[in-house]
Protein backbone atom coordinates (compact mmCIF):
# COMPACT_ATOMS: atom_id res chain seq x y z
CA UNK A 1 0.00 0.00 0.00
CA UNK A 2 2.73 2.45 1.20
CA UNK A 3 4.24 1.27 -2.42
CA UNK A 4 1.52 3.12 -4.30
CA UNK A 5 2.77 6.54 -3.11
CA UNK A 6 6.07 6.21 -5.03
CA UNK A 7 4.49 4.95 -8.15
CA UNK A 8 3.78 7.73 -11.52
CA UNK A 9 0.72 9.06 -11.47
CA UNK A 10 0.04 8.35 -14.46
CA UNK A 11 -0.13 5.10 -17.27
CA UNK A 12 2.63 5.87 -20.03
CA UNK A 13 -0.46 5.47 -22.69
CA UNK A 14 -2.37 7.83 -21.29
CA UNK A 15 0.39 10.68 -21.45
CA UNK A 16 -1.07 13.81 -19.28
CA UNK A 17 -0.63 17.52 -20.06
CA UNK A 18 1.49 20.30 -18.50
CA UNK A 19 0.66 20.46 -14.97
CA UNK A 20 -2.78 22.79 -13.99
CA UNK A 21 -2.59 22.33 -10.26
CA UNK A 22 0.66 22.33 -7.81
CA UNK A 23 -0.19 21.33 -4.00
CA UNK A 24 2.77 22.31 -1.77
CA UNK A 25 3.36 21.16 1.15
CA UNK A 26 -0.30 22.05 2.04
CA UNK A 27 -1.28 22.31 6.38
CA UNK A 28 -4.52 23.44 6.73
CA UNK A 29 -5.56 24.18 10.69
CA UNK A 30 -9.30 25.03 12.15
CA UNK A 31 -9.95 26.78 15.23
CA UNK A 32 -12.82 25.69 16.64
CA UNK A 33 -14.87 27.83 19.33
CA UNK A 34 -15.89 24.66 20.56
CA UNK A 35 -18.94 24.73 23.22
CA UNK A 36 -20.30 22.42 25.99
CA UNK A 37 -19.30 19.70 28.36
CA UNK A 38 -16.53 17.81 28.08
CA UNK A 39 -17.13 14.07 28.72
CA UNK A 40 -17.24 12.96 31.90
CA UNK A 41 -17.19 16.93 33.59
CA UNK A 42 -19.84 16.77 35.97
CA UNK A 43 -19.92 21.27 35.99
CA UNK A 44 -21.91 22.66 33.18
CA UNK A 45 -25.31 21.89 33.82
CA UNK A 46 -26.59 25.12 33.68
CA UNK A 47 -26.68 27.50 30.68
CA UNK A 48 -24.74 30.21 31.59
CA UNK A 49 -22.64 27.99 32.84
CA UNK A 50 -20.84 27.00 28.88
CA UNK A 51 -17.77 26.24 28.63
CA UNK A 52 -15.77 27.91 25.62
CA UNK A 53 -12.72 26.29 24.27
CA UNK A 54 -10.66 26.90 21.43
CA UNK A 55 -9.71 23.62 19.60
CA UNK A 56 -6.97 23.38 16.74
CA UNK A 57 -7.81 20.93 14.20
CA UNK A 58 -5.30 19.89 11.72
CA UNK A 59 -7.23 19.01 8.78
CA UNK A 60 -4.62 18.89 6.54
CA UNK A 61 -0.97 17.76 7.67
CA UNK A 62 1.72 18.31 4.88
CA UNK A 63 0.19 17.26 1.46
CA UNK A 64 1.75 17.68 -2.03
CA UNK A 65 1.21 16.35 -5.32
CA UNK A 66 0.70 17.99 -9.11
CA UNK A 67 -2.34 17.71 -11.31
CA UNK A 68 -2.29 17.64 -15.21
CA UNK A 69 -4.57 19.09 -17.87
CA UNK A 70 -6.36 16.12 -19.01
CA UNK A 71 -6.59 14.23 -15.93
CA UNK A 72 -9.62 13.80 -13.49
CA UNK A 73 -8.47 12.56 -10.05
CA UNK A 74 -10.93 11.10 -7.78
CA UNK A 75 -10.49 11.43 -4.14
CA UNK A 76 -11.37 8.89 -1.57
CA UNK A 77 -11.00 8.89 1.83
CA UNK A 78 -12.95 8.27 4.82
CA UNK A 79 -15.41 11.00 6.42
CA UNK A 80 -13.19 13.40 8.08
CA UNK A 81 -10.27 12.75 6.59
CA UNK A 82 -10.19 16.11 5.17
CA UNK A 83 -11.15 15.86 1.36
CA UNK A 84 -13.02 18.31 1.07
CA UNK A 85 -10.72 20.63 2.82
CA UNK A 86 -8.17 19.61 0.50
CA UNK A 87 -10.34 20.48 -2.94
CA UNK A 88 -11.64 23.88 -0.77
CA UNK A 89 -7.88 24.63 -0.25
CA UNK A 90 -7.47 24.43 -4.07
CA UNK A 91 -10.17 26.64 -5.09
CA UNK A 92 -8.52 29.12 -2.82
CA UNK A 93 -11.70 29.20 -0.51
CA UNK A 94 -9.74 27.61 2.63
CA UNK A 95 -6.98 29.08 3.30
CA UNK A 96 -3.65 27.46 4.25
CA UNK A 97 -1.73 27.40 7.68
CA UNK A 98 1.73 26.26 5.49
CA UNK A 99 2.22 25.50 2.24
CA UNK A 100 0.54 27.21 -1.00
CA UNK A 101 -1.74 26.07 -3.71
CA UNK A 102 -0.72 27.59 -6.88
CA UNK A 103 -3.17 27.00 -10.12
CA UNK A 104 -3.09 27.76 -13.95
CA UNK A 105 -6.80 29.71 -13.73
CA UNK A 106 -8.53 30.02 -10.68
CA UNK A 107 -10.24 25.76 -10.03
CA UNK A 108 -13.74 25.67 -9.74
CA UNK A 109 -15.86 24.15 -6.90
CA UNK A 110 -19.43 22.52 -8.33
CA UNK A 111 -20.95 24.68 -5.98
CA UNK A 112 -23.43 27.07 -7.86
CA UNK A 113 -26.01 25.90 -5.16
CA UNK A 114 -25.50 28.38 -2.76
CA UNK A 115 -26.54 31.07 -5.53
CA UNK A 116 -30.20 29.93 -6.46
CA UNK A 117 -33.17 30.98 -4.50
CA UNK A 118 -35.54 28.67 -3.56
CA UNK A 119 -38.76 30.64 -4.30
CA UNK A 120 -38.29 31.81 -7.84
CA UNK A 121 -38.31 29.12 -10.79
CA UNK A 122 -35.82 26.87 -12.30
CA UNK A 123 -35.55 28.95 -15.45
CA UNK A 124 -34.85 32.11 -13.40
CA UNK A 125 -32.02 29.97 -11.46
CA UNK A 126 -30.29 29.20 -14.53
CA UNK A 127 -29.82 32.59 -15.42
CA UNK A 128 -29.21 33.82 -11.74
CA UNK A 129 -26.25 30.46 -11.13
CA UNK A 130 -24.84 31.37 -14.53
CA UNK A 131 -24.42 34.83 -13.54
CA UNK A 132 -23.27 34.04 -10.36
CA UNK A 133 -20.61 31.55 -12.22
CA UNK A 134 -19.23 34.55 -14.36
CA UNK A 135 -20.93 34.01 -17.54
CA UNK A 136 -22.79 36.74 -19.71
CA UNK A 137 -26.60 36.73 -19.98
CA UNK A 138 -25.98 36.22 -23.37
CA UNK A 139 -24.04 33.23 -23.07
CA UNK A 140 -27.00 31.98 -21.20
CA UNK A 141 -29.11 32.63 -23.29
CA UNK A 142 -27.10 30.31 -25.95
CA UNK A 143 -26.89 27.26 -23.72
CA UNK A 144 -30.27 27.91 -22.04
CA UNK A 145 -31.98 25.02 -23.82
CA UNK A 146 -28.87 22.68 -23.63
CA UNK A 147 -29.22 23.28 -19.60
CA UNK A 148 -33.06 22.40 -19.32
CA UNK A 149 -32.18 19.31 -22.00
CA UNK A 150 -29.22 18.52 -19.52
CA UNK A 151 -31.28 18.68 -16.47
CA UNK A 152 -34.31 16.57 -18.16
CA UNK A 153 -36.97 18.82 -16.34
CA UNK A 154 -38.40 20.52 -18.72
CA UNK A 155 -41.76 21.08 -17.78
CA UNK A 156 -40.78 21.67 -14.14
CA UNK A 157 -38.43 24.85 -15.38
CA UNK A 158 -41.29 27.01 -14.49
CA UNK A 159 -42.38 26.11 -11.09
CA UNK A 160 -40.30 27.37 -7.86
CA UNK A 161 -37.42 25.41 -7.07
CA UNK A 162 -38.70 24.51 -3.31
CA UNK A 163 -41.03 22.34 -5.29
CA UNK A 164 -38.26 19.90 -6.63
CA UNK A 165 -36.93 16.96 -4.65
CA UNK A 166 -33.26 16.66 -3.98
CA UNK A 167 -32.50 15.14 -7.00
CA UNK A 168 -34.12 17.17 -9.12
CA UNK A 169 -32.47 20.27 -7.36
CA UNK A 170 -29.25 18.48 -8.09
CA UNK A 171 -29.91 17.70 -11.42
CA UNK A 172 -30.28 21.54 -12.16
CA UNK A 173 -27.07 22.37 -9.69
CA UNK A 174 -25.01 20.32 -11.89
CA UNK A 175 -26.28 21.09 -14.93
CA UNK A 176 -25.88 24.78 -14.42
CA UNK A 177 -22.32 24.32 -13.08
CA UNK A 178 -20.97 22.30 -16.00
CA UNK A 179 -22.64 24.20 -18.84
CA UNK A 180 -19.71 26.57 -18.53
CA UNK A 181 -16.23 25.16 -19.86
CA UNK A 182 -14.14 24.65 -16.82
CA UNK A 183 -10.17 24.25 -17.03
CA UNK A 184 -10.25 22.76 -13.17
CA UNK A 185 -13.25 21.72 -12.36
CA UNK A 186 -14.33 20.24 -8.43
CA UNK A 187 -17.04 18.22 -8.64
CA UNK A 188 -17.71 17.34 -4.12
CA UNK A 189 -20.64 14.49 -3.78
CA UNK A 190 -22.75 15.93 -6.30
CA UNK A 191 -23.58 13.00 -7.92
CA UNK A 192 -24.87 10.73 -5.48
CA UNK A 193 -28.29 12.42 -5.05
CA UNK A 194 -29.07 11.62 -8.62
CA UNK A 195 -30.74 8.38 -10.15
CA UNK A 196 -29.05 5.83 -11.86
CA UNK A 197 -29.47 7.52 -15.44
CA UNK A 198 -28.27 11.05 -14.11
CA UNK A 199 -25.63 9.36 -12.47
CA UNK A 200 -24.34 7.75 -15.88
CA UNK A 201 -25.00 11.76 -17.61
CA UNK A 202 -22.83 13.84 -14.93
CA UNK A 203 -20.07 11.02 -15.28
CA UNK A 204 -20.09 11.22 -19.46
CA UNK A 205 -20.04 14.99 -18.56
CA UNK A 206 -17.02 14.49 -16.44
CA UNK A 207 -15.33 12.94 -19.18
CA UNK A 208 -15.70 15.25 -21.65
CA UNK A 209 -14.37 17.97 -19.85
CA UNK A 210 -11.33 16.14 -19.14
CA UNK A 211 -11.25 15.07 -22.91
CA UNK A 212 -11.06 19.03 -24.04
CA UNK A 213 -8.15 19.16 -21.66
CA UNK A 214 -9.79 20.36 -18.51
CA UNK A 215 -8.51 18.95 -15.32
CA UNK A 216 -11.17 17.42 -13.14
CA UNK A 217 -11.26 16.71 -9.35
CA UNK A 218 -13.78 14.01 -8.04
CA UNK A 219 -14.71 13.86 -4.45
CA UNK A 220 -17.27 10.53 -4.08
CA UNK A 221 -17.50 7.49 -2.20
CA UNK A 222 -19.05 5.59 -4.79
CA UNK A 223 -15.99 4.00 -6.11
CA UNK A 224 -17.58 2.78 -9.27
CA UNK A 225 -17.99 6.52 -10.34
CA UNK A 226 -14.25 7.12 -9.49
CA UNK A 227 -13.55 3.63 -11.66
CA UNK A 228 -15.69 5.19 -14.28
CA UNK A 229 -14.46 8.34 -14.82
CA UNK A 230 -11.19 8.93 -13.35
CA UNK A 231 -7.72 7.82 -14.72
CA UNK A 232 -5.71 8.72 -11.39
CA UNK A 233 -6.98 9.19 -7.43
CA UNK A 234 -5.18 10.22 -4.49
CA UNK A 235 -6.46 8.68 -0.56
CA UNK A 236 -6.74 11.04 1.97
CA UNK A 237 -6.33 9.83 5.66
CA UNK A 238 -6.29 11.81 8.31
CA UNK A 239 -5.07 15.07 6.63
CA UNK A 240 -1.82 12.67 5.12
CA UNK A 241 -1.58 11.71 1.68
CA UNK A 242 -1.88 7.65 1.86
CA UNK A 243 -1.68 7.25 -2.17
CA UNK A 244 -1.94 8.65 -5.31
CA UNK A 245 -1.39 6.77 -8.65
CA UNK A 246 -3.54 4.57 -11.00
CA UNK A 247 -6.95 4.64 -10.53
CA UNK A 248 -7.42 0.56 -10.08
CA UNK A 249 -4.01 0.64 -7.73
CA UNK A 250 -5.58 3.07 -5.30
CA UNK A 251 -8.79 2.05 -5.22
CA UNK A 252 -7.23 -1.67 -4.76
CA UNK A 253 -5.41 -0.70 -1.66
CA UNK A 254 -8.51 1.75 -0.60
CA UNK A 255 -10.81 -1.21 -0.21
CA UNK A 256 -8.08 -3.94 1.23
CA UNK A 257 -7.74 -1.23 3.96
CA UNK A 258 -11.18 -0.46 4.93
CA UNK A 259 -12.39 -3.92 5.27
CA UNK B 1 9.64 20.74 -2.35
CA UNK B 2 11.95 22.38 -4.64
CA UNK B 3 10.31 20.53 -6.90
CA UNK B 4 6.97 21.94 -6.49
CA UNK B 5 8.48 25.39 -6.78
CA UNK B 6 10.27 24.01 -10.03
CA UNK B 7 6.58 22.91 -11.60
CA UNK B 8 5.26 26.04 -10.29
CA UNK B 9 8.34 28.49 -12.17
CA UNK B 10 8.29 26.05 -15.77
CA UNK B 11 4.18 26.57 -15.75
CA UNK B 12 3.86 30.05 -14.94
CA UNK B 13 1.44 28.75 -12.03
CA UNK B 14 0.12 31.31 -9.45
CA UNK B 15 -0.87 31.21 -5.63
CA UNK B 16 -4.59 30.23 -5.63
CA UNK B 17 -7.05 32.84 -3.52
CA UNK B 18 -4.53 35.80 -3.68
CA UNK B 19 -5.80 39.11 -3.18
CA UNK B 20 -6.32 41.13 -6.69
CA UNK B 21 -4.88 44.34 -6.97
CA UNK B 22 -7.51 47.47 -7.00
CA UNK B 23 -7.86 48.43 -10.43
CA UNK B 24 -8.14 44.91 -11.31
CA UNK B 25 -10.52 43.96 -8.39
CA UNK B 26 -13.03 46.75 -9.19
CA UNK B 27 -12.97 46.11 -12.85
CA UNK B 28 -13.60 42.21 -12.23
CA UNK B 29 -16.82 43.88 -10.11
CA UNK B 30 -17.83 45.86 -13.21
CA UNK B 31 -17.94 42.92 -15.44
CA UNK B 32 -20.14 41.40 -12.50
CA UNK B 33 -22.46 43.84 -12.49
CA UNK B 34 -25.69 41.78 -14.80
CA UNK B 35 -25.09 39.36 -11.68
CA UNK B 36 -25.29 42.36 -9.07
CA UNK B 37 -28.36 43.51 -10.80
CA UNK B 38 -30.29 40.28 -11.34
CA UNK B 39 -29.53 39.02 -7.65
CA UNK B 40 -30.57 42.31 -6.53
CA UNK B 41 -33.49 41.91 -8.76
CA UNK B 42 -34.59 38.38 -7.96
CA UNK B 43 -33.90 38.42 -4.47
CA UNK B 44 -36.63 41.60 -4.23
CA UNK B 45 -39.28 39.24 -5.53
CA UNK B 46 -37.82 36.14 -3.77
CA UNK B 47 -38.24 37.33 -0.38
CA UNK B 48 -41.76 39.22 -0.92
CA UNK B 49 -43.08 36.15 -3.33
CA UNK B 50 -44.78 33.92 -0.54
CA UNK B 51 -46.83 37.26 1.06
CA UNK B 52 -49.98 37.88 0.40
CA UNK B 53 -49.85 41.40 -0.17
CA UNK B 54 -46.12 40.78 -2.22
CA UNK B 55 -44.42 43.59 -3.00
CA UNK B 56 -47.10 45.62 -1.22
CA UNK B 57 -45.15 45.54 1.76
CA UNK B 58 -42.23 47.47 0.62
CA UNK B 59 -44.39 50.50 0.83
CA UNK B 60 -46.35 49.68 4.13
CA UNK B 61 -43.71 48.99 6.22
CA UNK B 62 -42.81 52.73 6.27
CA UNK B 63 -46.24 53.78 5.88
CA UNK B 64 -47.08 51.62 9.48
CA UNK B 65 -43.64 53.07 10.34
CA UNK B 66 -44.78 56.58 9.75
CA UNK B 67 -48.22 56.24 11.36
CA UNK B 68 -46.95 55.08 14.34
CA UNK B 69 -44.67 57.60 14.52
CA UNK B 70 -47.24 59.97 13.52
CA UNK B 71 -49.47 58.97 16.69
CA UNK B 72 -47.35 59.05 19.38
CA UNK B 73 -44.82 61.63 18.98
CA UNK B 74 -47.78 63.77 17.30
CA UNK B 75 -49.08 63.73 20.59
CA UNK B 76 -46.02 64.12 22.72
CA UNK B 77 -44.39 66.97 20.77
CA UNK B 78 -47.70 69.00 21.10
CA UNK B 79 -47.07 72.48 19.86
CA UNK B 80 -43.56 71.70 19.38
CA UNK B 81 -44.24 69.83 16.48
CA UNK B 82 -42.61 71.06 13.07
CA UNK B 83 -45.11 73.22 11.30
CA UNK B 84 -46.35 70.84 8.40
CA UNK B 85 -45.95 68.02 10.88
CA UNK B 86 -47.53 64.96 8.37
CA UNK B 87 -45.25 65.96 5.23
CA UNK B 88 -42.53 66.55 7.42
CA UNK B 89 -42.74 63.03 9.31
CA UNK B 90 -43.47 60.81 5.92
CA UNK B 91 -40.84 62.55 4.11
CA UNK B 92 -38.38 61.95 7.21
CA UNK B 93 -39.31 57.93 7.91
CA UNK B 94 -39.46 57.14 4.09
CA UNK B 95 -36.22 58.75 3.46
CA UNK B 96 -34.69 57.43 6.42
CA UNK B 97 -36.09 53.90 5.98
CA UNK B 98 -33.32 53.30 3.27
CA UNK B 99 -30.64 54.04 4.91
CA UNK B 100 -31.99 51.74 7.66
CA UNK B 101 -32.63 48.53 5.16
CA UNK B 102 -29.15 49.34 3.64
CA UNK B 103 -27.16 49.75 6.68
CA UNK B 104 -28.74 46.65 7.93
CA UNK B 105 -29.01 44.55 5.20
CA UNK B 106 -25.31 45.68 3.83
CA UNK B 107 -23.92 44.56 7.55
CA UNK B 108 -24.85 41.20 6.84
CA UNK B 109 -24.29 40.56 3.04
CA UNK B 110 -21.29 38.71 4.39
CA UNK B 111 -22.14 37.01 6.86
CA UNK B 112 -25.67 35.80 5.51
CA UNK B 113 -24.11 34.61 2.15
CA UNK B 114 -21.61 32.68 3.56
CA UNK B 115 -22.07 29.25 2.21
CA UNK B 116 -21.98 31.40 -1.14
CA UNK B 117 -19.03 32.67 -0.26
CA UNK B 118 -17.14 29.45 0.55
CA UNK B 119 -18.41 27.93 -3.00
CA UNK B 120 -18.09 30.10 -5.53
CA UNK B 121 -15.32 32.86 -6.62
CA UNK B 122 -16.40 36.16 -7.56
CA UNK B 123 -15.34 39.90 -5.71
CA UNK B 124 -17.14 39.68 -2.71
CA UNK B 125 -17.97 43.39 -3.59
CA UNK B 126 -20.56 41.89 -5.60
CA UNK B 127 -22.27 41.25 -2.34
CA UNK B 128 -22.59 44.39 -0.69
CA UNK B 129 -23.42 46.54 -3.61
CA UNK B 130 -26.09 43.80 -4.80
CA UNK B 131 -28.35 44.49 -1.28
CA UNK B 132 -27.63 47.76 -1.55
CA UNK B 133 -29.18 48.10 -5.19
CA UNK B 134 -32.34 45.76 -4.13
CA UNK B 135 -32.59 48.04 -0.96
CA UNK B 136 -32.52 51.14 -3.57
CA UNK B 137 -35.09 48.97 -6.20
CA UNK B 138 -37.56 49.02 -3.27
CA UNK B 139 -36.78 52.30 -2.44
CA UNK B 140 -38.85 53.51 -5.74
CA UNK B 141 -41.74 52.43 -5.20
CA UNK B 142 -41.58 54.56 -1.65
CA UNK B 143 -40.36 57.36 -3.41
CA UNK B 144 -43.23 57.46 -5.43
CA UNK B 145 -45.55 56.93 -2.37
CA UNK B 146 -44.26 60.18 -0.60
CA UNK B 147 -44.82 62.11 -3.86
CA UNK B 148 -48.37 61.38 -3.84
CA UNK B 149 -48.65 61.58 -0.05
CA UNK B 150 -47.05 65.04 0.27
CA UNK B 151 -49.57 66.34 -2.49
CA UNK B 152 -52.55 64.70 -0.58
CA UNK B 153 -51.62 67.00 2.37
CA UNK B 154 -50.90 70.15 0.37
CA UNK B 155 -47.65 70.34 -1.37
CA UNK B 156 -47.67 71.15 -5.09
CA UNK B 157 -45.35 69.72 -7.64
CA UNK B 158 -42.30 72.28 -8.64
CA UNK B 159 -39.67 72.26 -10.92
CA UNK B 160 -37.88 72.08 -7.75
CA UNK B 161 -38.82 68.37 -7.16
CA UNK B 162 -36.04 67.37 -10.19
CA UNK B 163 -33.47 68.24 -7.18
CA UNK B 164 -34.71 65.00 -5.58
CA UNK B 165 -32.48 62.95 -8.40
CA UNK B 166 -29.36 64.28 -7.20
CA UNK B 167 -30.16 63.90 -3.33
CA UNK B 168 -30.81 60.14 -3.90
CA UNK B 169 -28.22 59.64 -5.86
CA UNK B 170 -25.89 61.08 -3.27
CA UNK B 171 -28.30 59.36 -0.77
CA UNK B 172 -27.40 56.05 -1.95
CA UNK B 173 -23.60 56.52 -2.55
CA UNK B 174 -23.74 57.39 1.22
CA UNK B 175 -25.53 54.32 2.06
CA UNK B 176 -23.28 52.14 0.01
CA UNK B 177 -20.17 53.62 2.32
CA UNK B 178 -21.92 52.62 4.86
CA UNK B 179 -22.80 49.34 3.93
CA UNK B 180 -19.40 48.61 2.95
CA UNK B 181 -18.35 49.65 6.19
CA UNK B 182 -20.59 47.43 7.95
CA UNK B 183 -20.14 44.26 5.84
CA UNK B 184 -16.53 44.04 6.96
CA UNK B 185 -16.66 44.92 10.60
CA UNK B 186 -19.49 42.32 10.90
CA UNK B 187 -17.39 39.66 9.38
CA UNK B 188 -14.48 40.28 12.22
CA UNK B 189 -17.11 40.92 14.75
CA UNK B 190 -20.10 39.23 14.95
CA UNK B 191 -22.12 40.11 17.13
CA UNK B 192 -21.70 43.74 15.73
CA UNK B 193 -24.88 42.64 13.79
CA UNK B 194 -27.18 42.23 17.06
CA UNK B 195 -25.89 45.81 17.94
CA UNK B 196 -26.32 47.67 14.31
CA UNK B 197 -30.18 48.11 15.18
CA UNK B 198 -29.25 50.25 18.19
CA UNK B 199 -26.89 52.37 16.96
CA UNK B 200 -29.40 52.64 13.82
CA UNK B 201 -31.90 53.96 16.81
CA UNK B 202 -29.89 56.31 17.89
CA UNK B 203 -29.22 57.63 14.48
CA UNK B 204 -33.25 57.52 14.17
CA UNK B 205 -33.54 59.77 17.31
CA UNK B 206 -30.91 62.16 16.56
CA UNK B 207 -31.36 62.54 12.77
CA UNK B 208 -34.37 64.70 12.82
CA UNK B 209 -37.18 62.05 11.78
CA UNK B 210 -39.82 63.61 13.95
CA UNK B 211 -38.48 66.98 15.21
CA UNK B 212 -36.57 69.70 14.02
CA UNK B 213 -33.20 69.78 15.27
CA UNK B 214 -33.12 73.42 14.25
CA UNK B 215 -35.57 74.80 16.61
CA UNK B 216 -35.62 72.42 19.54
CA UNK B 217 -31.68 72.87 19.60
CA UNK B 218 -32.12 76.70 19.19
CA UNK B 219 -30.67 77.59 23.05
CA UNK B 220 -27.40 74.90 22.41
CA UNK B 221 -25.43 76.61 19.42
CA UNK B 222 -22.78 73.91 19.78
CA UNK B 223 -24.74 71.41 19.43
CA UNK B 224 -26.26 73.03 16.79
CA UNK B 225 -22.55 73.18 14.99
CA UNK B 226 -23.07 68.97 15.02
CA UNK B 227 -26.23 69.33 13.28
CA UNK B 228 -24.10 70.87 10.27
CA UNK B 229 -21.63 68.32 9.58
CA UNK B 230 -24.34 65.25 10.11
CA UNK B 231 -25.32 64.11 7.16
CA UNK B 232 -28.25 61.73 7.86
CA UNK B 233 -29.72 65.00 9.05
CA UNK B 234 -28.64 66.77 5.73
CA UNK B 235 -30.96 64.53 3.99
CA UNK B 236 -33.91 64.99 5.47
CA UNK B 237 -33.37 68.55 5.49
CA UNK B 238 -32.70 68.73 1.63
CA UNK B 239 -35.92 65.98 1.45
CA UNK B 240 -38.03 68.36 3.00
CA UNK B 241 -36.80 71.81 1.52
CA UNK B 242 -37.49 70.28 -2.13
CA UNK B 243 -40.71 68.93 -0.60
CA UNK B 244 -42.96 70.17 1.62
CA UNK B 245 -44.17 73.32 2.09
CA UNK B 246 -42.81 75.84 4.47
CA UNK B 247 -39.29 74.59 4.30
CA UNK B 248 -36.39 76.03 2.51
CA UNK B 249 -33.34 74.28 0.99
CA UNK B 250 -30.20 75.06 2.07
CA UNK B 251 -27.96 74.25 -0.82
CA UNK B 252 -24.87 74.23 1.32
CA UNK B 253 -26.04 70.48 2.65
CA UNK B 254 -25.92 69.03 -1.22
CA UNK B 255 -21.89 70.18 -0.73
CA UNK B 256 -21.20 69.07 2.24
CA UNK B 257 -23.48 65.58 1.90
CA UNK B 258 -21.78 65.13 -1.72
CA UNK B 259 -18.32 64.99 0.12
CA UNK B 260 -19.79 62.52 2.97
CA UNK B 261 -20.91 60.64 0.23
CA UNK B 262 -17.67 60.63 -2.18
CA UNK B 263 -15.59 60.39 0.83
CA UNK B 264 -17.14 57.25 2.59
CA UNK B 265 -17.78 55.53 -0.46
CA UNK B 266 -13.87 55.51 -1.09
CA UNK B 267 -13.17 54.17 2.13
CA UNK B 268 -15.72 51.85 2.28
CA UNK B 269 -14.51 50.08 -1.00
CA UNK B 270 -10.56 50.42 -0.03
CA UNK B 271 -11.62 49.19 3.19
CA UNK B 272 -13.45 46.32 2.00
CA UNK B 273 -11.00 45.31 -0.85
CA UNK B 274 -8.63 44.92 1.60
CA UNK B 275 -10.30 42.16 3.82
CA UNK B 276 -10.92 40.42 0.60
CA UNK B 277 -8.98 36.74 1.88
CA UNK B 278 -10.56 37.40 4.88
CA UNK B 279 -14.41 36.45 3.86
CA UNK B 280 -15.67 32.95 4.22
CA UNK B 281 -13.16 32.04 6.35
CA UNK B 282 -14.28 30.15 9.82
CA UNK B 283 -11.93 31.95 11.97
Amino acid sequence: MAGTTDQPAHDAADAPGRPVVAVDDLHVDYRVLATGRRAGADSGTKIFERRREIHVVHALKGVTFVAHANESIGVVGSNGSGKSTLMRAITGLTPATKGAVYASSRPNLLGVGAALLPELSGERNIYLGGLALGLKRGEIDDMFDDIVEFTGLKEFIHLPMRTYSSGMSARLKFAIATATRHDILIVDEALSVGDRAFQKKSEARIREIRESAGTVFLVSHQMQSIRDTCNRAIWIEKGELLADGPTEDVLAAYENRKV
Amino acid sequence: MSEISEVVEANGLHRVGARLPLGTYLRETWDRRDFIWTMAQYRLQSENERNRLGMGWVLLRPLLNALIYGLIFGVILGSSRPHNFIPYLLTGVFLFDFFTNSMLSGGRSIINNFQLVRSLSFPRLVLPLSVVLQQFLSFLPAIAMMLVLTVVFGSLPTWNWLLLIPLIVLFALFNTGVALVMARLTVHFRDLSQFVPYINRILFYTAGVFFNPATVLQSYPHLRLIFDWYPLNHVLALGRGILVRGYHIDYAYFWRLALWAVGLLVVGVIYFWAAEERYGRDD
